[in-house]
C-alpha cells in the first residue's frame, strides 16, 4: 500500500448510458482497473469530474461513498471476494444487511437471486465448497441483489477456465438483456466480443471506442 | 447506536464472526480472562493476608505500653549507681491517680516453673494476673473461663492453661476443667484453657494464676514484675509512656535523666510497623493489579489489531458492498466488548473458585498459613473489568480506525 502518487489515467472522456454492456480492455498497467475502481468509488480521482446517475462525485467522504456503493453499484471481482466463513446465501444477503433490510426478507430475496444464477441447492455451502464458476455466480448474485444501477466486473472470468468463463459471460449477457448496465474489464478478446461496446486503454488514455457488431442470433 | 446494540442482526453478525473464528476468539478470551483471574486471585490473597493480621491484632489493645523496673544507671540523692528497683503495688495506684488518659493499668508478675500432672510434666511460665488482663489482651478461651475477682479475693489456687501446656498434660480432647495439676508441688485446679496469639507484645503463652495467689506463694509481698498500661483511644501512648516513667522515677528516687532504671515496650510503635507493612502489601497489590490491567488492555488492543489486520480484506469486501465506516467500527468494538465481558466474567468466576479452594485448604483453616477469608470486593473487581473493557475499547478504536481509513480498494487488495 504505497503512498506515492502515480498518474495512471491521463485524461479520458467517457459516457456510459444506462443499459449498456461495456468491456474495457488494455494491457497490464494501462489503467483499466484504476478506471473501474474510480467508477466504483473504491478509489478517488484527483482531477476531472465524474457523474454517477447525474450526480457529481466530488469531496466524497467514506460514509457517502458507502451509501452510494450500496445503492447504485454492484461489484464482481476476479478473486470472487466472498467472505470465507459465510455461506453462499449469507454472502448474497450481505449488501441487503447494509441496506438495513430485515433478516427474513433479505434471506428470501437472496435465495431468489441465488435461484436466478442456478445455485439454489448450494445456498448453505461455504465458498470453499464451491467451484470457481459457482463462486463467481454467487458473486454475481451478490452484485445484483441490491438492485444497483451499474455492475462493475474486474476480470470476472480471469480465474476461470474457458468453459466456465463462457457460462459466466452468458449470465452477464442475460443480466444486461434484462436492462442492467454492465462494465467489464477483461484482456480476453472473446470475452470482450460478448459485450456491446469495447473501450481500449493504453497508458491511461482511450485508444479506441467501438461498438461490437451483433453476431448473436436471437432465438 | 442504541438500535444497533439491540438489533438481532448485529448480534447474528458478531456470533457468526466469533463462531467461525474459534481460535482467535479463544486466545482473546484466554488472555483477558488470565489478567482478570490474576487480579482477583491477587486481591483476594492480599485481603486474606490483611485479614489475618487484623485478626491477630484485633483483640489486642494496640494503644498500650509495657513498663518494668531494672537497675539505676546514675547516682541520685545519695544512692549509688546500680541500685535494683522493684515496682510496687503502690506504683499502680499512683499511676492510676496521676496520669491522664489511662484506660487500664494491669500489674503482672511472672516466674518459671515445672508443672506436673501424674507422669506428665511441662516447663512453663507462670503468671500472676488480674481479671482485667482479659481486657487488654483478650484471651481466646477453648475451655472454661479466665480468672475472676472472686479468685483474687480468696487467693484461690486455680489456673488457666495455655493450649501448649494443655496438650502436654492432657490426652487429646480430654476435658480439663476441674482437674488438678501441680505447680511447684502445689495443687491448682484448672478453670480454663486458652489459645495464645501468634504475635503481640510482651510474653505470650504460659499459665495464669490469680495475682494474689502468686504474690503469696512466691513471697512477692508488694512487688510487681511489670505492668501493662493502656491509653484511651484519643491519647498518645508515647506521651503516656514518658509520663509514667517520669512519675516512677520520682516515686523511686531515680534521676529523671536515668534511662536505665525503667524499661518499656511500646506496642503502639510495633503496631505502626505492622500497619506500615500491610500498607506496603496493599500498595504492591494495587501496583501489580494495575500493571496486570494495563497488560490486559494492551493484550486486547494487540489482539484487535491482529484481528483487524487479518480481516482487512473482509472489511474491504464489506465496504465495497456498502458498509459505512461507522458500521465496521461498531462491529469491531462491539465484538471486543462482548468478548472482554465474557472473559472478565470467566476470570472473576475462576478467581473466585481459586480463592474458595484456598480458603478451604487445611493449612488456611487451621491458621498455619497466614490467610483469613481471602475475598475480593465485588465492586472493585467489577470496576476493574469495566475499566478493562473501556480502555480495551478505546485502544481497539485505533485498529478499527485504521481499518476504515485506508481506501477500500487497498483493503481489498490486501492478502
Amino acid at each position: 500500500m504505497g503512498k506515492s502518487s502515480l498518474h495512471v489515467l491521463k485524461g479520458l472522456d467517457l459516457e456510459i448510458k444506462e443499459g449498456e454492456f461495456i468491456s474495457i480492455m488494455g494491457a497490464s498497467g494501462s489503467g483499466k482497473s484504476t478506471l473501474l475502481n474510480i467508477l466504483g468509488l473504491l478509489d478517488t480521482h484527483d482531477a476531472g469530474t465524474y457523474h454517477l446517475n447525474d450526480q457529481i462525485i466530488e469531496n466524497l467522504n467514506e460514509k457517502k461513498a458507502a451509501i452510494l456503493r450500496n445503492k447504485f453499484l454492484g461489484f464482481i471481482f476476479q478473486s470472487f471476494n466472498l467472505i470465507t466463513y459465510k455461506n453462499a446465501l449469507e454472502n448474497v444477503a450481505l449488501p441487503l444487511y447494509y441496506q438495513g433490510m430485515k433478516r427474513s426478507e433479505r434471506n428470501k430475496k437472496a435465495m431468489q437471486y441465488l435461484d436466478n444464477v442456478g445455485l439454489k441447492d448450494w445456498a448453505h455451502h461455504l465458498p470453499n465448497e464451491l467451484s470457481g464458476g459457482q463462486k463467481q455466480r454467487v458473486a454475481v448474485a451478490r452484485a445484483l441483489v441490491g438492485n444497483p444501477k451499474v455492475i462493475l466486473a474486474d476480470e470476472p472470468t480471469g480465474a476461470l477456465d474457458s468453459e466456465t468463463s463462457a457460462g459466466v459471460m452468458k449470465l452477464l449477457r442475460q443480466i444486461n438483456d434484462e436492462g442492467m448496465t454492465l462494465i467489464v474489464i477483461t484482456h480476453e478478446e472473446d470475452i470482450a466480443e460478448m459485450s456491446d461496446r469495447i473501450i481500449r486503454l493504453k497508458d491511461g488514455v482511450i485508444v479506441s471506442d467501438q461498438k461490437v457488431k451483433k453476431v448473436k442470433v436471437k432465438s | 447506536m442504541f438500535k444497533f446494540i439491540f438489533d438481532i442482526d448485529t448480534w447474528q453478525e458478531i456470533f457468526e464472526g466469533i463462531r467461525k473464528n474459534k481460535l482467535r476468539t479463544g486466545i482473546t478470551i484466554f488472555g483477558v480472562m488470565w489478567g482478570v483471574f490474576l487480579l482477583v486471585a491477587l486481591l483476594g490473597l492480599a485481603r486474606g493476608f490483611e485479614n489475618f493480621f487484623s485478626k491477630q491484632f484485633g483483640d489486642l489493645a494496640t494503644n498500650s505500653v509495657f513498663v518494668w523496673a531494672q537497675s539505676t544507671g546514675k547516682p541520685f540523692k545519695g544512692y549509688q549507681t546500680g541500685r535494683t528497683i522493684r515496682l510496687k503495688s503502690s506504683d499502680v495506684v499512683a499511676i492510676r491517680n496521676n496520669i491522664d488518659g489511662l484506660e487500664f493499668v494491669v500489674p503482672r508478675n511472672q516466674t518459671q516453673s515445672q508443672v506436673i500432672r501424674g507422669l506428665k510434666t511441662v516447663d512453663s511460665g507462670i503468671f500472676g494476673d488480674f481479671p482485667i488482663l482479659d481486657k487488654v489482651e483478650k484471651k481466646n478461651l477453648i475451655y472454661g473461663r479466665f480468672i475472676n475477682d472472686n479468685d483474687i479475693d480468696e487467693r484461690k489456687k486455680v489456673c488457666v492453661l495455655d493450649e501448649e501446656s494443655y496438650k502436654q498434660l492432657f490426652e487429646i480432647d480430654e476435658f480439663p476443667i476441674g482437674v488438678y495439676i501441680k505447680i511447684n508441688s502445689i495443687n491448682y485446679q484448672v478453670i480454663g484453657v486458652y489459645k495464645p496469639f501468634n504475635m503481640g507484645g510482651g510474653p505470650q503463652g504460659g499459665i495464669h494464676i490469680p495475682f494474689s495467689t502468686f504474690q503469696q506463694i512466691y513471697n512477692q509481698g508488694d512487688n510487681i514484675g511489670w505492668m501493662m498500661i493502656t491509653g484511651k483511644p484519643d491519647y498518645e501512648i508515647a506521651q503516656i509512656e514518658m509520663d509514667v516513667k517520669l512519675l516512677l522515677k520520682n516515686l523511686h528516687q531515680v534521676d529523671p535523666e536515668d534511662e536505665r532504671a525503667f524499661g518499656s515496650f511500646n506496642l503502639g510503635n510495633a503496631f505502626k510497623q505492622f500497619t506500615g507493612f500491610l500498607t506496603g502489601i496493599q500498595f504492591l497489590t494495587w501496583f501489580v493489579g494495575i500493571a496486570t490491567l494495563i497488560a490486559g488492555v494492551f493484550a486486547i488492543g494487540n489482539i484487535l489489531l491482529i484481528t483487524v489486520k487479518e480481516r482487512t480484506q473482509e472489511i474491504g469486501i464489506r465496504r465495497a458492498l456498502g458498509a459505512k465506516p461507522i458500521e465496521i467500527k461498531q462491529q469491531i468494538v462491539l465484538e471486543s466488548v462482548f468478548l472482554t465481558s465474557i472473559a472478565g466474567a470467566l476470570g472473576i468466576i475462576f478467581g473466585g473458585v481459586l480463592l474458595f479452594y484456598i480458603d478451604n485448604l487445611d493449612g488456611v483453616q487451621s491458621g498455619v498459613v497466614p490467610l483469613v477469608n481471602p475475598t475480593v470486593n465485588i465492586p472493585i473487581v467489577l470496576f476493574a473489568v469495566l475499566l478493562l473493557i473501556v480502555l480495551g475499547t478505546l485502544i481497539g478504536l485505533i485498529p478499527a480506525h485504521i481499518a476504515t481509513s485506508i481506501k477500500p480498494i487497498d483493503a481489498l487488495r490486501d492478502e
